[in-house]
């Protein structure tokens, strides 16, 4: 028996389908996984650096906006630089796009049967959904470093360790995310269009009941009331707060809560759904 | 090295239509063989193949793969099963030696090892021009070359192939083929594939499964099947009408003669041994003085068994394989669909 999957409520499917004796190591596959999808990114490297500029547009356009418009009500609560309360946003941001629409490549392998070929191998299922979301998290990095750098000289602050704890609850909600997604192409298969219908719903109010790119204490109270039941608003905060070098306090342990929280449903669901997938 | 129990298959489609997909498949295929699974399309093939390696779930019925049962312990069967699918397992956006490599390091070669078995398969499948490509950029048959190279690439106890030479061009397929065997004979694999071309189950398959509408209609060597539900025909062809009637009344006395079909001065017989019948059939001809014109030996192809066996071709039914039972009777539409047709 595994231990891996036991505690899961999904042991009665994934457990039997994961019990090695001579085991897998999950973080090989994981590995492995991550790296297969990493390579076609790698061996591109236009769309690298494209992806890599991208949210700095976003960040060049929106940013001086967001300073003319709040002024620093914003950034006050963060020792008065709105850069500092708007970088983690955008990390959050990118990470949400990336992750969330990673099931629709897997639209693609469907047809294909490159889905398949990865079902027949011994890989360990949590690997595929894992690995998956994980390959997200690797340009994302990057594009942390780069946009920390540009943001530096217009007084942003970096706190290494905060930013670094930062970038893995990222890591840990995309996780999650990416699995959903997953889970949403699975589950849409058949009618492809939907995917998009549906990604594209969520997320924009997800989106925007995070407080991600404006306060929320601008917004009517219904809207403060209702982020409070959404996992990203907990994350955004938490971002703002581990970009602060705060590490220890509540915001931060509740955006760990809301990632793991995350993850460990995108995780159940995913595996869930891959399991039926090839019917 | 694969058993199976009443292997059943069925695929829920609409509220008021299940497809019978596979109606009961009782398989035993032993360690080393090398079987081919012929059958129209939709006669199941697929299906079954994505039972046997743990890809879906059967209706009923049971299946061991590799000493493991493949709902209760499909991670064990995995790692022992090679799988080509009938689609393109290659990522679109991977190069071909990449996905090759992956494919290798994911059944557990270590990393040289997987390099060095990818640019093996690269030379033997003749993919070397393509290795930095794109797979969307391949073509079609470059594409399946690729995929059952990555089939091959951990040289599995079980190899499953989905239609391996589907789009392969004659001499890519021969290819493909003496690579298989040789990596069979090398590795001691066990081979089960499908395939439309009957003339490759023929020469390559030692085991011949016939499958139609979700069951095993027929199941030996090419041979036996060939000699028991076909024969070889004969035609032969006289001067005259006269000569056709002497010649039908002749070849009745030919080992093992039957439908002997007489049509003006063509007469065709099926016959134990044609090949020894035919000029038994001419000197005997000779004696009775019937001037003989043309003379045939057909030996029997796989085709000609399925025509036995179903009274349809093989190469007539692409197309029409369709196990639906659709709602067709008066509005009773439901619960009714589990009574097989
Ligand atoms: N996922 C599915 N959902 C519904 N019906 C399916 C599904 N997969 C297969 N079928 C049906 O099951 C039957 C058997 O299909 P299968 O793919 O096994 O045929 P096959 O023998 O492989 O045919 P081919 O030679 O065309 O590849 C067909 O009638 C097909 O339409
Ligand atoms: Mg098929």
């Amino acid at each position: 028996m595994s231990t891996l999957t036991e505690t899961a409520p999904i042991s009665t499917t994934a457990g039997t389908h994961d019990s090695q004796p001579a085991r897998r190591s999950l973080l090989r596959d994981t590995g492995i996984v991550m790296f297969r999808e990493l390579r076609p990114v790698l061996r591109d490297p236009f769309s690298l650096i494209f992806g890599m500029i991208q949210p700095l547009v976003f960040l060049g356009l929106f940013g001086p906006w967001l300073v003319g418009s709040l002024g620093d009500q914003a950034g006050d609560a963060f020792g008065g630089s709105v850069w500092q309360w708007f970088v983690p946003a955008i990390l959050v941001m990118t990470a949400l796009f990336g992750t969330s629409t990673t099931g629709a490549n897997l639209l693609f392998e469907f047809q294909t049967g490159a889905h398949e070929r990865m079902m027949v191998t011994p890989l360990s299922r949590p690997s595929l959904l894992i690995g998956r979301s994980l390959k997200e998290m690797v340009p994302l990095a990057g594009q942390a470093v780069i946009i920390v750098a540009v943001m530096i000289p217009f007084g942003f602050q970096l706190y290494p360790v905060g930013a670094l704890a930062g970038l893995v609850m990222l890591a840990v909600f995309g996780v999650g995310l990416g699995s959903l997604s997953y889970a949403l192409a699975i589950a849409v298969r058949k009618q492809e269009w939907m995917f998009w219908a549906v990604q594209q719903t969520l997320i924009f109010p997800l989106m925007i009941l995070s407080g991600m790119l404006l306060p929320l204490e601008t917004g009517p109270a219904w809207m403060q009331a209702v982020a409070k039941f959404n996992p990203l608003a907990y994350v955004v905060d938490a971002e703002r707060a581990l970009f602060n070098g705060e590490l220890a306090s509540s915001t931060v342990a509740w955006g760990w809560l809301a990632a793991l929280a995350t993850a460990a449903i995108g995780l159940a669901v995913g595996i869930r759904a891959m399991l039926r997938s090839a019917d | 090295m694969i058993r199976t129990r009443s292997l059943t298959k069925d695929f829920v489609v609409s509220r008021s239509s299940t497809v019978h997909a596979v109606r009961g498949i009782s398989l035993e295929i032993d360690a080393g063989e090398l079987v081919a699974v012929l059958g129209p399309n939709g006669a199941g093939k697929t299906t079954t193949m994505r039972m046997l390696t743990t890809l879906i779930a059967p209706t009923s019925g049971t299946a061991t793969v590799a000493g493991h049962d493949v709902v209760a312990e499909p991670a064990q069967v995995r790692r022992q099963i090679g799988y080509v699918g009938q689609g393109n397992g290659a990522g679109h956006t991977q190069r071909v030696r990449d996905e090759l490599y992956s494919q290798g390091v994911i059944y557990g070669l270590d990393r040289r090892a997987a390099r060095q078995r990818a640019g093996e398969l690269i030379e033997a499948l003749e993919l070397t021009e393509l290795t930095g490509r794109k797979v969307a950029d391949l073509s079609g048959g470059q594409r399946r070359r690729l995929d059952v190279a990555m089939g091959l690439v951990h040289a599995p106890p079980l190899l499953v192939l989905d239609e391996p030479s589907t789009g392969l061009d004659p001499q890519n397929r021969a290819n493909l083929w003496q690579h298989i065997l040789r990596m069979r004979a090398e590795y001691e694999m066990t081979i089960v594939l499908t395939t439309h071309y009957l003339d490759e189950a023929d020469s390559m398959a030692e085991r011949v499964v016939v499958v139609d509408h979700g069951e095993v209609i027929a199941d030996d060597t090419p041979e036996v099947l060939k000699a028991k539900l076909a024969g070889d025909r004969i035609v032969v062809t006289a001067a005259d009408t006269e000569g056709a009637r002497r010649l039908a009344r002749l070849s009745e006395h030919l080992p093992e003669a039957r439908d002997i079909v007489l049509d003006g001065a063509r007469v065709e017989a099926r016959v134990s041994d044609g090949p020894g019948s035919l000029p038994e059939l001419m000197r005997e001809a000779q004696d009775a003085g019937v001037r003989v014109t043309t003379a045939q030996v057909h030996r029997p192809t796989l085709d000609d068994v399925f025509l036995n066996l179903t009274g349809r071709s093989l190469r007539e039914t692409e197309g029409n394989g369709e196990n639906t039972d659709g709602e067709n009777s008066d509005g009773a539409n439901t619960d009714t669909q589990e009574a097989a047709a």
